[in-house]
């Protein structure tokens, strides 16, 4: 992992799900309440060993479950985001929102690309990390997962994403929306080229990534329990004034609705994706 | 039409003495007389003078404005033919997407517009121009309907938004709308599409992958509802004039930063004010852009539309460890 080691190790006592809690020494499930012991959380890849839930995973954590033992080379690294509208909310400018999370996160943007392999097989691939600014899509993220996307092309390899993302950037205006069109158009170009895609989804994958990349997979996977949907359940519930039952907009009611092909435990992610890979290229 | 948003306050007052004049009609006084021409010329100047300095939030207002022309006016003032079609063959039919060909000068063309509804029983009828997923279903089903007879795409966008309720989730919204990008992305016909109103985020993306994205002077095209960034952003939706501004979501403004290929004039003092008018401005800025783009080969017209979101971003390059930003 060439990247594995700028992860920081926070040493603090882990308070968020899902978020970095390297080195922790415990953790609690949110949904069962168990507490799991840091160790054995890490080495059940961050699931809940009691009740399966699947916990938020950092980009670079994600790479590694998935990929080949130091396959990875990762591209793009150095793209950054800058203000283009000059945009300042609660007197905070862009700027200084992106410098924060770039220090919390060790990150430079929401998402991670580059190729790899899995299972010996060849793939373009970008992976996002919801740590940073909710995984939202700005220019960046957009120009990255294109640039991914056309790797898959230029190379003649299959194009692995995996989403986790709140929606569009606000911060970035239009610029951000034009973001799904600028990756759709890529995935396009992919589907002429006749190059299988295949689309992750993780806990969450809402808004503007579900309405464009993250829905147009050759094969959409899910992992269990992952909030998947269009609009996340409190957008529903204002506009519908209503409040909704637990465990819509998961994985299980897209693959209910037939809108993925099937959710995944994060354990066998790697050798059922090495297995697509073999079905399709 | 009477003068009746916020900021058209200082107009109210002149319109009514000028109103006090014209009642009387013949029994004009000569001076009288001069006075109103005086007041009419006054009129004029104040209000272009407003509209020309609009902020986005007083934008919002008039695109929003509920007098505003909406698709179905355009379609009756423009076209010389319109035969709506239904359906989505899958599930429904979705009121808020009008679509079907049509005839513009003489040329035929597939027409897919949002219709928001001018009274309260359209308003319902049409769900207030929120699509469904069958509305862009709709709209997919008669794009490729459109390359097959080798019809340009001509969409008027005017939505607040894609529906987000659990029945919108159950039949797959966000497909719906990827699908329509994926496929207007190389839809082998050219496409315009012309923000009439307010262009709702993913809502109104779902119909405005073309080759020319132009937009009323005075419409909004926004990555989230000034209310929504608000609320996410500033967490109380009383913010959304300050979302507003901060987005830069009004036509003049996207139009400034290259993100928009065209402005359609709007009347004085707004597209409300003069339907006529405003539907003769859209017509020659339509017809003007699809003979342009009648003049490119296909292989052009594709390359051309891919160029055109590929290089929409801005991103900087670090430098070393720290971050630093350059703009690229």
């Amino acid at each position: 992992m060439v990247k594995e080691a700028a992860v920081p190790s926070t040493g603090q006592t882990w308070t968020q799900p899902g978020m970095d809690g390297i080195g922790n020494v415990a953790v609690k499930c949110p949904k069962c309440k168990e507490i799991l012991y840091g160790r054995d959380w890490e080495k059940n890849l961050r699931v809940c060993s009691r009740c399966d839930f699947h916990f938020k995973l950092t980009a670079y954590a994600r790479i590694e479950l998935l990929v080949d033992r130091g396959s990875f080379v990762e591209l793009d690294a150095d793209i950054i985001s800058i203000d283009p509208l000059n945009f300042v909310s609660r007197s905070q400018p862009y700027t200084a929102k992106l410098g924060e999370e770039q220090n919390t996160t060790n990150l430079h943007e929401a998402v991670v690309s580059g190729h790899a392999t899995i299972e010996k097989k060849p793939l373009a691939l970008a992976v996002m990390d919801f740590r940073f600014i909710g995984g939202s899509m700005g220019s960046v993220v957009g120009e990255k997962i294109t640039r991914t996307i056309e790797l898959g092309i230029e190379r003649r390899i299959p194009v692995l994403i995996v989403s986790a993302s709140g929606g569009a950037r606000m911060q970035e205006g239009l610029y951000s929306l034009m973001q799904m069109v600028k990756t759709s158009a890529a995935l396009a170009k992919l589907g002429e080229a006749k190059i299988p895609y295949f689309s992750l989804l993780t806990d969450p994958t809402v808004g503007g990534v579900t309405a464009s990349f993250a829905t147009l997979g050759d094969v959409i996977i899910a992992e269990p329990g992952a909030l998947v949907g269009f609009a996340g359940p409190r957008v529903i519930e204002g506009f519908m004034h209503t409040k909704l039952p637990e465990g819509v907009v998961s994985s299980e009611f897209a693959l209910q609705h037939g809108m993925i092909d099937t959710v995944i435990h994060r354990r066998d992610l790697r050798y059922e994706l090495g297995r697509l890979l073999n079905l399709y290229f | 039409m009477p003068y009746d948003l916020e900021f058209e306050k200082p107009l109210v007052e002149l319109e009514k003495k000028m109103h006090a004049l014209q009642r009387k009609g013949d029994h004009l006084k000569a001076d009288e007389r001069v006075q109103l021409q005086h007041m009419e010329r006054e009129l004029r100047w104040r209000t272009e003078e407003i509209y020309k300095n609009l902020t986005s939030w007083q934008t919002v207002q008039v695109a929003r404005h509920k007098d505003r022309p909406y698709a179905a006016d355009y379609i009756r003032l423009l076209c010389d033919d319109f035969f709506e079609l239904h359906g989505d063959r899958v599930f429904g039919d979705d009121h808020a997407v009008m679509a079907g060909p049509a005839k513009l000068d003489g040329q035929k063309v597939m027409l897919i517009c949002q219709q928001k509804g001018r009274d309260t029983k359209e308003k319902v009828f049409r769900n207030f121009g929120i699509s469904h997923p069958e509305g862009y279903r709709k709209a997919h089903r008669l794009m490729q309907q459109a390359e097959k007879f080798g019809l340009p795409v001509i969409c008027l966008i005017d939505t607040s938004g894609a529906s987000p309720a659990l029945e919108d989730e159950e039949r797959g919204q966000a497909e719906a709308i990827a699908a329509n990008l994926y496929l207007m992305a190389r839809l082998q016909v050219p496409i315009l599409a012309v923000v009439i109103g307010e262009g709702g985020s993913g809502g109104a993306l779902a119909i405005s992958v073309a080759d020319r994205i132009l937009m009323l002077e005075h419409s909004i095209y926004a990555v989230a509802s000034p209310e929504a960034a608000a609320s996410i952003l500033w967490r109380d939706t009383s913010f959304a004039p300050q979302a507003a501004e901060a987005m830069r979501i009004s036509a003049r403004e996207l139009h400034r930063l290259g993100l928009i290929d065209g402005l359609v004039p709007e009347p004085l003092g707004g597209a409300h004010r003069n339907h006529r008018l405003a539907a003769t401005n859209l017509k020659a800025v339509l017809l003007k852009h699809l003979a342009e783009l009648k003049q490119l080969s296909l292989d052009e017209l594709l390359e051309k539309r891919y160029r055109k979101f590929r290089t929409i971003g801005k991103h900087g390059k670090s430098v070393g460890s720290n971050m630093l930003r350059a703009n690229t």
